[in-house]
This record gives C-alpha cells, sequence and structure tokens, in this order.
C-alpha cells in the first residue's frame, strides 16, 4: 500500500509537467501512437506497397487529366503547362504532408458514432493528437511522392528569374500550404462532432480545395476565387505564393506582399479550428453522441 | 462498418419465405439495398454536397479547355459542361470509385461467412446483383438529382428535350450498374485465392476511375489510348451513358451502344458465375 | 478529500437533449434524464457493484467518473479531482476497461502494447517491469505476450485488457462488463485476480455487470441504479431480499412423478415439470442446503443443480415490490 502511494508521488511532478505544456505531450503522444502504426502496417507489408502505389497512381491521375488536356491546347486560363505545374506541384505536395499527418482525421465520426471515442477520452494525452494519429497511413506518401515530382519537373522546365526571395518562397509555401489544409482537416473534424455522418463535407474542401488549386486561378469565377481568398484561405496554399514566384498577377486585386502572408495565415487557421475542435470535444462531452 | 451494411434479418427472413417467387425474392433484395443506403441522410447531404463542388470545380476547367478549344472532341461548351455534371450525378450510382456491395461481399469471403450464403436457396451473384440494383436506384435519385439541377441553375447545360432521350438514358445507366457490378464481382471472388483482395480491387478502381471518362471524356484521350478505353467495359459507366444523354447516339447507333454494354455486361456476368462455380466447389470441398 | 470520501458523488445529474426525427424534416426535442441525482460515496479500495437493467444510467455514471461526460449538476469528486474539469490529471489515477472495446492493438503482439502504455503514462522502468511480471504471472499471459492479439480469443484479450488498465498503478479500476462472453474459466480467472488486486494493493474497483455471480464473489457492496436513480445501496443478501429474488431448484428424479410436494416448505414451489425433471423456486435468501436434504429423503434423487437469479428479474421484482409500498 504505502509502495504504492511512493510510486505515486514519483509520478506527480511529471502530470503536473503535462498539465503545463500540452502542445509537447500531444506531439509526444501522436509519435507514440504513429509508431504503433507504422509497425501495424509493417505486418502487412506487401499490402503497404500496394496501397502506396496505389495512392500513388490515383493522386497523378490529376495530372494525368491535366497533360490530357494539354494535349489539345497550349496554355489553359493563360498558363502554360509547367506554369500549373508548379501550382500543381505546390498544392499537392502541401495537401499530401497534410494528408499524411492529419488525414485521419475524417474517421471521427465513426469513432463517436461506435463509441470508441471513449477509450481515447481516458489516456493522459490530448484527445487530439490521438485521433490525428488514428490510423496513420504510411501510404499516402504516394500523393506527396507524385507531388513533389511534378514539383521537380516544373521547377526544370520553368525560366524563372530566381530571387533569394522567390527561393524562400518555395518551402515556405509547401509547408504552410500544409499547415492551412492542416488547420481544414482539424476544423472538418470538429464538425464532425455535430454531425457524424458528414465526413465527406470535408472532402469538400480538402480534396476538392486541393484539385482548385492545381490549376490557375484565372479560370474560375470572380466569386469562387474571393471566396477561396477571403473565407476559406486556401489560396495562400499555393496561388498567391506560386504566382509571386512565376511573377504574374493575382486575379483579385492585391498587394504583392500578401504573398508573404501564408505563415500568418496557417497560424490564425489553427486558432480557429483549435477553437472549434474545444468546442466540439465539449459539446460532445456534454451530449456524449 | 461492416455490421452497418449487413442484410437486415427481416430481409433475409422475408427471402427464405420466398423460396419459389425468384422475381419477387430479388425484388426484396434490391429494396432492402435501396433502403439501406436510404438510412444515412446526413451522409447523403453530405455527399450531395461534396459533388457539387467537384461539380463546380472541374465545370470551370472545363470551361477554360473548351474557350481554348470549341467543340473539343466535338462536344460544344453547354455539352461540356452536361458531361461534367453527369460525372457527379453517376459517380456513386455506377460506383466509379467503388462504394458497393464489394468490401463487404470480400470481408465475408475473408472470414468464411460466405460459406452461409452459399446455402441459401439464392443465387449468389443475383442476390448481390439485385442488392446493388437497389443501392444504384438509391444513389441516383438521393446522390445525382440534386447536383444535376444545381449544376443546371449555374451553368447553361445541354438537357434532352425529348422523353425518350432521358428514358434511353436511364436505360443505359441501368446496362453501366451491370457492367460496373460484374466488374466488381469479379474483382471480388479474388478473395477466395489472393490472400489480401484489397489489392486487386484497388487496381480495379484505378482502371474504372481512368477508363470510365471520369477524368476527361474519352474522345479526348490520344490516338491508341482512346481507341482502346472506348473498347474496355468501363466506357459503360459513363462515358456512353453521357453520350446517350447528350444526343450522340440515334436509331442503330443507339441499339450499336447498347449492344457494346449489353455485350460487355452479359460477359462480365457469365465470368462471374463461372468463378463463382469453381470458388463454391472450393468452399464445398473444404468444408467451409 | 480523505480515504473514506475516495469518490463522492452530490445529486450528480445528467440531461441529454434527444432529438427524434417525427416526420421528413420535423424534429421532436425530448429531455432524457440519464441520471437523475445520484449520491454515494466510496471508501478507498472498496470493491463496489454497480448495476441495472440497459439504458438505465450505469454507463452514464461510470463516464463521468471517468471525465469523459460532463455532469448536467451535483457535485462529482474521485481521489479529490473533478473529472470533468481535470480529466488528464485523474486519467493518470484510474484504469478503465471497457468489456467490449479492447483498447489492445489488433496486430500487434499484446507486449506493444503494454510498451505503449508505459511510454504513454510515463511509467518508471521498474514499476512498469513490476507491474506487467504481476499482471503476466496472476492473468496467466505469459505464453501471450508475443501472439498478435487479433490471434487471442476473447477470454485471454479481456485478461490482456485488465492487465493494461493497471500498469500504472490506478487507485480506481473502473470495469465495464468485464466478464461478458468469457468460458468458465476465464472467469474464474478474472475474478480471483481481482480479489487479489483488492486485497492486496486495496485498488479501489468499480464494476458494472449483467451476471450476479461476480457481484457475489467479489463484491460487499452492490447499488442498482434504474431510470437515472439509485434504488438500492447496500450488501447483496439485502438486495435479494428487497426484491423478493427467488433462485432455481432442478432436480432429476429417477422417473416422472408428480410435482413434489414439501408442506413445510410453503415458500417452495413448482414452477415446471419436463419428465423426470422438475424445478422449483425458493427465495434467494433461503438456504439450499436443508430443501436438498429433504428433497432427497423423500424422492428418488439423481441429479440436481441450483440456479441463480438474474439481475434482470431481481430489479424486475425490486420495482413489483416499490410499487406496492
Amino acid at each position: 500500500m504505502a509502495e504504492v502511494r511512493a510510486g505515486r508521488e514519483v509520478r506527480e511532478p511529471e502530470t503536473e509537467f503535462a498539465e503545463r505544456s500540452r502542445l509537447v505531450e500531444g506531439v509526444r503522444a501522436y509519435g507514440l501512437i504513429v509508431a504503433m502504426w507504422l509497425r501495424s502496417t509493417m505486418a502487412y507489408r506487401a499490402s503497404f506497397v500496394m496501397t502506396a502505389l496505389g495512392n500513388f497512381l490515383v493522386t497523378g491521375f490529376d495530372f494525368v487529366t491535366i497533360m490530357l488536356m494539354f494535349g489539345h491546347v497550349d496554355a489553359l486560363g493563360g498558363f502554360t503547362l509547367p506554369e500549373i505545374a508548379l501550382l500543381y506541384g505546390a498544392s499537392a505536395t502541401a495537401f499530401g504532408l497534410s494528408d499524411l499527418v492529419l488525414g485521419s482525421m475524417d474517421r471521427l465520426g465513426r469513432r463517436v458514432r461506435d463509441g470508441t471515442l471513449d477509450t481515447l477520452l481516458v489516456r493522459p494525452v490530448p484527445v487530439l493528437a490521438q485521433v490525428a494519429a488514428d490510423r496513420f497511413a504510411l501510404r499516402r506518401l504516394g500523393r506527396i511522392t507524385q507531388g513533389l515530382l511534378v514539383l521537380g519537373y516544373a521547377l526544370l522546365t520553368l525560366d524563372i528569374a530566381w530571387t533569394p526571395l522567390k527561393v524562400v518562397m518555395l518551402p515556405l509555401m509547401v509547408l504552410s500550404g500544409a499547415a492551412i489544409f492542416g488547420a481544414v482537416f482539424v476544423a472538418g473534424a470538429a464538425f464532425q462532432f455535430y454531425a457524424q455522418d458528414a465526413s465527406e463535407v470535408q472532402s469538400a474542401f480538402t480534396y476538392g480545395g486541393t484539385t482548385l488549386l492545381q490549376y490557375p486561378p484565372s479560370i474560375f469565377a470572380q466569386d469562387l476565387v474571393r471566396g477561396v481568398t477571403f473565407v476559406v484561405p486556401l489560396a495562400f496554399v499555393s496561388w498567391l505564393p506560386a504566382l509571386y514566384v512565376l511573377g504574374r498577377d493575382y486575379p483579385v486585386d492585391l498587394p504583392r506582399w500578401v504573398a508573404f502572408l501564408p505563415p500568418v495565415v496557417a497560424a490564425v487557421c489553427w486558432v480557429l479550428a483549435g477553437l472549434a475542435w474545444r468546442a466540439g470535444l465539449r459539446a460532445y462531452r456534454s451530449t456524449g453522441s | 462498418m461492416g455490421s452497418r451494411r449487413q442484410m437486415p434479418a427481416h430481409y433475409a427472413r422475408a427471402l427464405w419465405r420466398n423460396e419459389g417467387g425468384d422475381v419477387r425474392l430479388y425484388a426484396v433484395v434490391a429494396a432492402g439495398g435501396f433502403r439501406r443506403h436510404a438510412t444515412y441522410r446526413v451522409a447523403t447531404f453530405a455527399g450531395v454536397f461534396t459533388n457539387t463542388v467537384f461539380g463546380f470545380i472541374l465545370a470551370y476547367t472545363y470551361i477554360a479547355l473548351w474557350d481554348e478549344r470549341p467543340h473539343l472532341g466535338g462536344y460544344d461548351m453547354s455539352q461540356a459542361l452536361t458531361y461534367v455534371w453527369l460525372g457527379q450525378a453517376l459517380l456513386m450510382t455506377c460506383a466509379m470509385m467503388g462504394g458497393g456491395f464489394e468490401d463487404e461481399l470480400m470481408e465475408r469471403i475473408r472470414t468464411g461467412d460466405i460459406a452461409v450464403d452459399l446455402y441459401r436457396p439464392a443465387d449468389l451473384q443475383l442476390w448481390w446483383l439485385a442488392g446493388d440494383l437497389g443501392r444504384a436506384a438509391f444513389h441516383l435519385l438521393g446522390r445525382g438529382i440534386v447536383p444535376m439541377v444545381l449544376g443546371a441553375l449555374a451553368f447553361d447545360l445541354a438537357l434532352p428535350g425529348s422523353p425518350w432521350t432521358w428514358l434511353a438514358f436511364l436505360v443505359s445507366v441501368a446496362l453501366g450498374v451491370v457492367v460496373s457490378f460484374g466488374v466488381r464481382f469479379l474483382v471480388a471472388l479474388s478473395a477466395f485465392w489472393l490472400l489480401d483482395g484489397a489489392g486487386a480491387m484497388q487496381i480495379a478502381w484505378l482502371a474504372g476511375l481512368f477508363f470510365s471518362g471520369m477524368l476527361l471524356p474519352l474522345p479526348l484521350f490520344p490516338g491508341v489510348l482512346g481507341e482502346v478505353a472506348r473498347a474496355l467495359p468501363w466506357s459503360s459507366l459513363l462515358q456512353v451513358p453521357a453520350d446517350v444523354f447528350l444526343g450522340r447516339y440515334a436509331g442503330w447507333d443507339l441499339l450499336r451502344a447498347y449492344a457494346f454494354q449489353g455485350g460487355w455486361a452479359v460477359a462480365l456476368l457469365l465470368a462471374g458465375r463461372m468463378l463463382q462455380s469453381v470458388a463454391t466447389r472450393r468452399v464445398v470441398v473444404q468444408g467451409g | 478529500m480523505d480515504d473514506m470520501d475516495f469518490i463522492e458523488l452530490d445529486g450528480v445529474e445528467k440531461v441529454f437533449d434527444v432529438r427524434r426525427r417525427t416526420g421528413f424534416m420535423r424534429r421532436e426535442r425530448r429531455e432524457v434524464r440519464a441520471v437523475d441525482g445520484i449520491s454515494f460515496r466510496v471508501p478507498r479500495g472498496e470493491m463496489v457493484g454497480y448495476i441495472g437493467p440497459n439504458g438505465a444510467g450505469k454507463s452514464t455514471t461510470i463516464k463521468m467518473l471517468t471525465g469523459i461526460l460532463t455532469p448536467s449538476g451535483g457535485r462529482l469528486r474521485v481521489a479529490g479531482i473533478d473529472p470533468s474539469r481535470q480529466r488528464t490529471k485523474l486519467a493518470h489515477r484510474i484504469g478503465v476497461v471497457f468489456g467490449q472495446r479492447t483498447t489492445l492493438w489488433w496486430d500487434l503482439p499484446l507486449r506493444d502494447s503494454y510498451r505503449l502504455m508505459h511510454r504513454m503514462y510515463r511509467i518508471p522502468d521498474s514499476r512498469y517491469r513490476e507491474n506487467l511480471d504481476r499482471c503476466v504471472e496472476l492473468l496467466d499471459l505469459g505464453a501471450l505476450l508475443d501472439v498478435p492479439v487479433r490471434q487471442l480469443s476473447l477470454g485471454q484479450r479481456m485478461r490482456g485488457d485488465i492487465a493494461a488498465a493497471l500498469l500504472h498503478d490506478p487507485e480506481v479500476l473502473y470495469l465495464d462488463e468485464p466478464t461478458i462472453g468469457l468460458d468458465v474459466v476465464s472467469k474464474a480467472k478474472v475474478r480471483e485476480f481481482l480479489r487479489d488486486l483488492n486485497a492486496e494493493r486495496s485498488t479501489t474497483v468499480l464494476l458494472t455487470t449483467h451476471d450476479l455471480t461476480d457481484i457475489e464473489q467479489l463484491c460487499k457492496r452492490v447499488m442498482v441504479i434504474d431510470h437515472g436513480r439509485l434504488v438500492y445501496d447496500g450488501a447483496l443478501a439485502g438486495l435479494h431480499e428487497v426484491g423478493e429474488s427467488e433462485r432455481t431448484l432442478v432436480v432429476d428424479l429417477e422417473r416422472e412423478l408428480p410435482p413434489i410436494e414439501l408442506g413445510s416448505e410453503p415458500s417452495v414451489r413448482v414452477v415446471k415439470v419436463e419428465g423426470p425433471r422438475q424445478w422449483l423456486a425458493f427465495p434467494a435468501a433461503v438456504s439450499a442446503a436443508p430443501l436438498v436434504a429433504r428433497i432427497a429423503a423423500d424422492y428418488p434423487l439423481v441429479d440436481l443443480s441450483v440456479r441463480e437469479p438474474d439481475i434482470e428479474s431481481v430489479i424486475a421484482k425490486m420495482y413489483v415490490t416499490d410499487s406496492r409500498v
């Protein structure tokens, strides 16, 4: 008995530590759970290779479609194939990263429905981290791979007057873009606390969003472009920074420096998504469904 | 997932009683397939929303393409836009991205539950076909109509003026569903021999997406690739019904289109039947 | 918090808003009081059975005690912690086993799931090894540690789940139907383990179950909840008295005979006769031994067995009793 108590005393300070830095705790727990899923994946190695290849091909179809289009035209909305490849590569890579890290969050609704979310709520680590790591799917490297290939093709074929700022812009764009998509994944999952069957709504913004961004903004209706600039700020994922790199104008009248805003936009999106997540989780814990 | 898709008990019971009346039996299964998918209203609304968003995005890409090359592939602008929205309307109906019965069937084969199905006084293939037709009917109504209407409100679509064209279109869609079923049934049965049927299903799914015309109308595919694509069964899923809808087939051409779809449907169903009897013998020999 | 009030509930309520579809677009809102003002105290080291029919509010109470759900009213403390406000802090001090939802990793060896617990709960290495060894020994898991969980039987998995919930030395253990679906041997093993755990480590245990034998063999105290209210809190024997519950004596005679008559025992009655087999109902509080002796003396007895009442019938009878008062 006394021994058990002593055991607890040793642990107590660490518990306090956990309360202090939820972010660090969350990332650590995410890593632990992802490692478990990776080990599970490797139990079915052949299946992994197959699905990774499938993921590579099916996401690559999007670019195949664009190439088929360019079999008939030289430019689409005033953009050449390499230019579109830059837009595409940036968007696909950014989305691929967030899909790899957070893509399983659309399973939240199912977990709410079958009650297994409760098993996550009795663990001493943030629920968001556990849900994000749930069913971590390494096969999603397929999408990132094809995105990077197209990006590489664009950079090799484009004739860009490189400046240090433009060079910095490339990684900045991909990483902030991934963060913006990540916030959309979290917000979409938060919505599933209210509507468990509505995971497809999220797909409209994530998969739909990346499809939209693969094409130049000039081909879309002005209202749609404004919507994804000011309402759901997907334009900051790739359109604005990539157009800066290409030295081309944005269809909505905006100053040049907005191309550098993606990190700020990503931060704001994460704050909002975080609030939505907390509200959703609170609603779940008060209604239980 | 599995439990949500299980056949409700009262349908199963109704089936046992109906041993004699075959048509009624499969009608009950089809109604079951319809009702099962109709239960998920929120999911249906969410799906319609997503189909509509994709419809808008793709429509603008087609506008850009046809702006550059009017009459590309023999379609004018409004026909091209109609093609986009038909794709969204038929995506679920013809199960171009999967989502029909095949996962459940493969799971039953994997777990051995299939042995129970084989002892039912109903034919395995017809049983699943009936269920899938019911599902397709629901998806046509639930997931097809609203995106099509929204698309027609937002864009200038080439809707058929004659009720006969609409009817001809529905026949072609029905044939497309059967072809789609035939492919998925064959692939699902591969689970009898393959340890992990998911890989085979994924290949079939990729092929379906690519060769159905979902990415771009098949006449836009270059040279031999286009000809091969048009000859493969998957063109029955979208390309052929869309062309019927757009009035590209008349008279004998329409019959030829039907014959193409029907031919593939029969061939695939027969192949599925043969594979089924081989698989059945295997199950019986192994004692389930 | 002192040890007498280790778990304390004062007028705890949980109200759900249930929306029901009544027409194509019409919905009806209804308030459901899943837990309707429950108060009790559990001292440290007690083992309590928490029973009631499905939908009575059992699991809602457990969910509030573990911090999953926030109460709509009342006051609730576990080890001095407000579960809904300090969920993660509480998590270090409680263990939870959900009977039908395993938290083990399906495709991985059992050992891997324990390693995850080790790191997730930041259990000191020596404690972890000690606890794991103990669980492995007492729950007989040695041969299973390197087997993927999907290959384990239901009983083996349950034992694995119980071990997973105990590696971080929880002071309270919540068990939701720990013996459901298990075979007799596994049931016995699980019960024995829980008894030891409670005796040696004075872990407080709260368990919900449908199996009255669990309660009989493990808990001195039982709480019965129905329609969100605590309708009984006391010893199991008392529950039988309140509920006027009956046990059944199944008697196999040498041959078919008219219903057994025991003139001096008016509370015993034959409820069913099927060939040489007869079923006799008698009050649960009455000892079966003298009864068996009487029958054996007067009738050609071949075999017999005693059947315990199930929870549903005990509670159903309690309600009949209640409404008569």
